[in-house]
């Protein structure tokens, strides 16, 4: 165990009552895709990690969850204060995770190593958390698909390069696929398996 | 009360359990129609009183929310006022009876009459959640037949119904599928409200506690009932208006009056009946002039 002391200051303040408006905001995120949401309470997590990145790990992540960390997080003691606050376990196994956290600019070569789930248990998948420099404004982007009437633009700045190719091999695995959670700090939005993104 | 409420969390349910039932809502919404499987909990009430909706707004459900419980269209019959009381002990949340208000909404068969909107939650509570059960009693075998899209068999039995009865013969749980892929059951809704699932501007979620099972509609997507081009999805028809408000194409209700055969047909929905009412809206039976009525 690190001795570093921010492992084991942090988490919410009230958990039952900040984990549930966290959800609530990643239910509507994930039923209204490309919809912007910002986390209100801080996790009080270390850096790299972003607000809302750390807030969605205290609400979903437990020992049920193994968790996957990007090479910039896998530095830091991230790993340590998620396993500290949430009780989720660290893998190095992609294929195991059921939840993963990029740090900002890191590189993605590919979503394959990744859960999609089975054909039969599509649900069995990897969720990625991927942070970017800011949602709101930058680099406009199309969505549709279901929870979109018709179209929504969303504006992003640091988006992975090789996203856009990635995400169209992911599109057409469904139901299996991976699903995404976009986090620039405090704010969020989600993307699901079903969302078709142009540039 | 607060002695009560001190032995449990908010909501009844552990912060585990919720977190659990909160990620299957997630990986449902994500994939539209789909049953994700959950670890059921044991509730303070039976099976059939509708564990796995109570369950799904237990693991949503926060201090700001207004929520409303239905059984058929009536927020005052037993099952309703019970989980309404639950909810008001456990989470000392604010309950309305009327559609507009809540933001949650738990129903065992009814969608309201009032188009839902934007941010409202649909909470379904379901028996059955397996449209393809009846074709086939082994798990394995309709779990395969929904990862491989083979839904011949339904179609054929759904066409047996047409050659045997001269029309599809169910009128409640009537299979859909939801965004061209899956098959869903939306049991025991009438089908009368099939076509509100579609393209909602609300959230749908459904709970079936004694299979273990979640799935979800998310707002704006498509839910198809399904039909043959010779035999094309019609909805039930009332030729009568509403006795008490006079509102036409809504689902009705028969009420016996009197033992000579005495009967009214009456909104299922009952805050829509009165919210009509209240606007000054008047049925056959309630008329001022009493002969017209007659
Ligand atoms: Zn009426």
């Amino acid at each position: 165990m690190s001795a570093n002391t921010h492992v084991f200051t942090g988490g919410f303040s009230d958990p039952v009552f900040q984990s549930q408006s966290v959800f609530r905001m990643l239910m509507d995120g994930m039923a209204r895709p490309g919809s912007v949401h910002a986390v209100e309470h801080d996790a009080g997590q270390p850096d790299p990690l972003g607000t809302a990145a750390g807030a969605i790990a205290l609400t979903l992540c437990d020992h049920d969850t193994p968790v996957w960390l990007s090479a910039g997080f896998s530095k830091s003691s991230v790993g340590e204060w998620m396993g500290f606050h949430s009780g989720a376990s660290l893998t190095r196994e992609k294929a195991e995770a059921r939840f993963a956290f990029v740090e900002a600019g890191a590189a993605l070569s590919s979503f394959g190593l990744f859960s999609p789930g089975t054909q039969e248990y599509p649900d069995r998948s990897t969720t990625l958390v991927i942070e970017v420099a800011a949602l709101g404004e930058g680099q406009s982007f199309t969505l549709s698909g279901p929870g979109i009437l018709q179209s929504k633009s969303v504006e992003i700045t640091g988006l992975p390069e090789a996203f856009l190719r990635l995400w169209a091999d992911n599109r057409p695995l469904f139901p299996r696929g991976v699903d995404v959670i976009l986090t620039a700090g405090r704010s969020f939005l989600c993307l699901p398996r079903t969302t078709k993104i142009v540039a | 009360m607060s002695a009560d409420l001190a032995t449990y969390n908010f909501a009844y349910l552990d912060e585990q359990t919720k977190r659990m039932i909160r990620r299957a809502i997630l990986k449902a919404i994500a994939i539209p129609g789909y049953q994700v499987p959950f670890a059921s909990r044991e509730m303070p009430m039976p099976y059939g009183w509708g564990t796995g909706g109570v369950q799904v707004t237990a693991s949503i459900i926060g201090p700001e929310d207004v929520l409303k419980v239905i059984d058929q269209g009536a927020d005052d019959t037993t099952n309703a006022v019970s989980i309404r009381a639950f909810f008001q002990k456990v989470a000392d949340v604010a309950v309305t009876t009327h559609t507009k208000d809540a933001t949650i909404i738990q129903t065992r068969h009814r969608i309201p009459e009032q188009k839902l909107t934007e941010g409202q939650v649909l909470v379904y509570q379901v028996p059955i959640p397996e449209p393809l059960r009846f074709l086939e009693p082994r798990e394995t075998e309709t779990r395969k037949m929904h990862a491989l899209e083979e839904y011949g068999l339904m179609h054929v039995k759904l066409y047996e119904d047409i050659a045997i009865n001269g029309r599809i013969s169910k009128t409640y749980a009537y299979p859909v599928k939801v965004d061209g892929r899956y098959v869903m059951d939306p049991s025991p809704t009438p089908k009368f409200d099939n076509p509100k699932m579609h393209m909602s501007d609300a959230l749908q979620l459904f709970g079936a506690g004694r299979e273990k099972r979640i799935y979800a509609v998310p707002p704006h997507t498509e839910v198809v009932s399904l039909d043959f081009e010779d035999y094309p999805f019609e909805i039930q028809t009332f030729e009568q208006d509403c006795a008490l408000c006079g509102a036409h194409g809504v689902y009705l209700d028969e009420v016996v009056l009197d033992d000579k055969g005495g009967r009214m047909f009456v909104c299922s929905d009952t805050d829509h009946c009165e919210d009509r009412r209240e606007h000054g809206h008047v049925g056959a039976m309630l008329a001022p002039n009493q002969e017209a009525a007659e």
